[in-house]
């Protein structure tokens, strides 16, 4: 099996999958993190209308997600942030051929439910927006779309798949325009599960970090033997340039989202075709200097410092 | 046959580590021994005797190619000069002649133009119409059925003469063969069954064997 279905027995705890007479299943596991591992090696770009949408594809985005506000408008703006118009999802359906994405409130039932309606392709609970519940997620089993969900350490990350997602990310800082946050995040998963391998086997360790992770065994277990998260783990958060992106991507991220970094540059255009082309090819420092010179760092969003900030995002939200 | 076999896996965007596990599961199991290996650059297609171009996003990888290093055109050369190819649904659709969206209408995206057949992208709709169903591929025996894993996929829906339908869902193609080219509208690396793979290291396996007899009556 080349996808991990282990947390997939949650499944018959919610109302699972759709199964229907012709015997065509929709909703399994395998098709929400199927969806997931389709958009591998590739750039998902934060959109807020038609137009951008269209520049994501044109250069070469693997899917677009759609919001009311760019990260950084959030942060400026103030006041509740919440799903996208569906008017303004709509309109993006009908325009690009690549999949759709959407953020609703952590914990908000409605906001998801009416995203799965509309057949978005895959839906974020995400921390840019205000948190509609403080003590818990969405039980994302219940769906047939899959959610993608931020995490900013392994047992955050674990938590997410056992409630369902199909797909993680790291949280980082968005709308700053600062990678940092993001490869914290990313360097403090990779040494976790260097730590959860190392204890492969070793069932006493094992339930204790089990424990201290606050997830299920059979999923510390699953991530110890394939060493690594049992779904597809993107970086997000303060991507700017083509070198932040294959940053994240050589400390071993399937992909990246893209936030403010593309719309709120001056570049727009050239910067996404240069961020996709440095995702595809992070492991050649040439290419990746090629992309680099495709952008002007003068045009760069000026970004924030993310130690004087009045909102951190990636704090928001259930602490467990 | 001594020499091993060299399939190469089109590693620019999607689920390329789940096609080189199943060719790399396929190949131990016809007890060949043979590697797989990413093509990323022209000169990488040098050293293959198959090609498998993954899934993921068509659009995305149409882009890629056609900028990079004249991968798109080495490509096509090589498909023209018998090359076998698997394509795996976006393999599928970079493969065809012609593709239009569902809903969009005719996409302006880059394609090999290598298979005979014309697809609809999203065909079923979108990922909350994605399926899963058991398919008969007379092609791969009568055994049981083969989960057939379709992810946003998209149809034939048009067949130039010389393509061979191997897969139907109802009415639908979903799977067809053209000489040494192989693709299907599902996921054939993510059914946990890897018949489809091996029917495709065998289509090389002959390639190669052909070229080599080839060769040596040369010398």
């Amino acid at each position: 099996m080349t996808i991990s279905l282990v947390a997939a027995e949650y499944e018959s705890k919610g109302i699972g999958y759709i199964k229907s007479e012709n015997s065509a299943n929709r909703g399994t596991t395998l098709l929400k993190r199927g969806f997931a591992h389709m958009q591998k090696h590739g750039v998902i770009m934060d959109v807020t209308s038609v137009e951008q949408s269209q520049i994501a594809e044109e250069a070469g985005a693997v899917a677009v997600m759609v919001l009311d506000k760019l990260p950084y408008d959030v942060r400026k703006s103030g006041g509740v942030a919440r799903t996208a118009s569906v008017k303004t999802i709509e309109d993006i359906m009908d325009a690009v051929s690549i999949p759709i994405m959407a953020k609703c409130r952590i914990g908000h039932v409605s906001e998801a439910d009416i995203l799965s309606v509309m057949g978005v392709d895959m839906i974020d609970e995400s921390e840019v927006l205000t948190p509609a519940d403080e003590l818990r997620h969405i039980w994302k089993w219940n769906y047939t779309t899959p959610f993608v969900n931020g995490a900013k350490n392994l047992g955050e990350a674990l938590r997410r798949v056992e409630e369902g997602c199909a797909m993680i990310r790291t949280k980082g800082e968005p709308g700053t325009g600062n990678v940092a946050e993001a490869v914290t995040h990313i360097t403090r998963v990779n040494n976790e599960i260097r730590h959860v391998c190392s204890l492969s086997e070793n069932y006493p360790e094992l339930i204790k970090a089990s424990r201290e992770l606050m997830v299920s065994l059979p999923l510390v277990e699953e991530t110890a033997k394939i060493g690594r998260i049992p779904v597809v783990n993107f970086a997000a958060g303060g991507i700017s340039t083509p070198a932040d992106a294959a940053l994240l991507m050589n400390l071993g991220c399937d992909g990246v989202f893209v936030g403010s970094g593309v719309f709120k540059a001056d570049d727009a255009s050239e910067r996404a075709q240069a961020i996709v082309l440095a995702v595809a090819y992070h492991d050649n420092p040439k290419i990746v200097f090629e992309a680099q010179k495709m952008v002007d760092e003068k045009k760069s969003m000026l970004g924030l410092d993310t130690n004087h900030l009045e909102l951190k995002m990636q704090e928001r939200g259930p602490s467990v | 046959m001594k020499s091993k076999i060299t399939i190469g896996i089109l590693g620019i965007q999607g689920d390329i580590e789940e096609n080189k596990k199943v060719a790399e599961d396929a190949l131990n199991h016809l007890k060949l021994t043979g590697t797989v290996q990413l093509v990323k650059y022209s000169q990488d297609l040098n050293e293959i005797d198959g090609l498998i171009l993954p899934g993921g996003e068509s659009t995305v990888v149409g882009t890629l190619i056609k900028i990079r290093d004249g991968l798109l055109t080495a490509i096509k050369r090589r498909i023209m000069e018998d090359m076998p190819v698997l394509g795996t649904c976006a393999g599928m659709i970079m493969l065809s002649r012609r593709a239009y969206d569902r809903i969009i209408g005719d996409t302006k995206q880059e394609l090999l133009s290598s298979l005979d057949i014309v697809v609809e992208r999203n065909a079923f709709g979108r990922q909350k119409d994605s399926f899963e169903a058991g398919l008969q591929i007379p092609a791969l025996g009568q055994n049981s059925a083969f989960k057939g894993v379709f992810i946003r996929a998209p149809i034939v829906s048009e067949v130039g003469n010389a393509v061979d339908i191997i897969a139907r869902l109802d009415d639908k193609i979903v799977g067809v063969r053209q000489r040494n080219i192989i693709a299907t509208s599902f996921h054939p690396e993510l059914s946990g069954d890897n018949r489809i793979h091996k029917e495709f290291i065998r289509v090389v396996k002959d390639y190669k064997l052909k070229k080599l007899t080839v060769d040596s009556n040369a010398v």
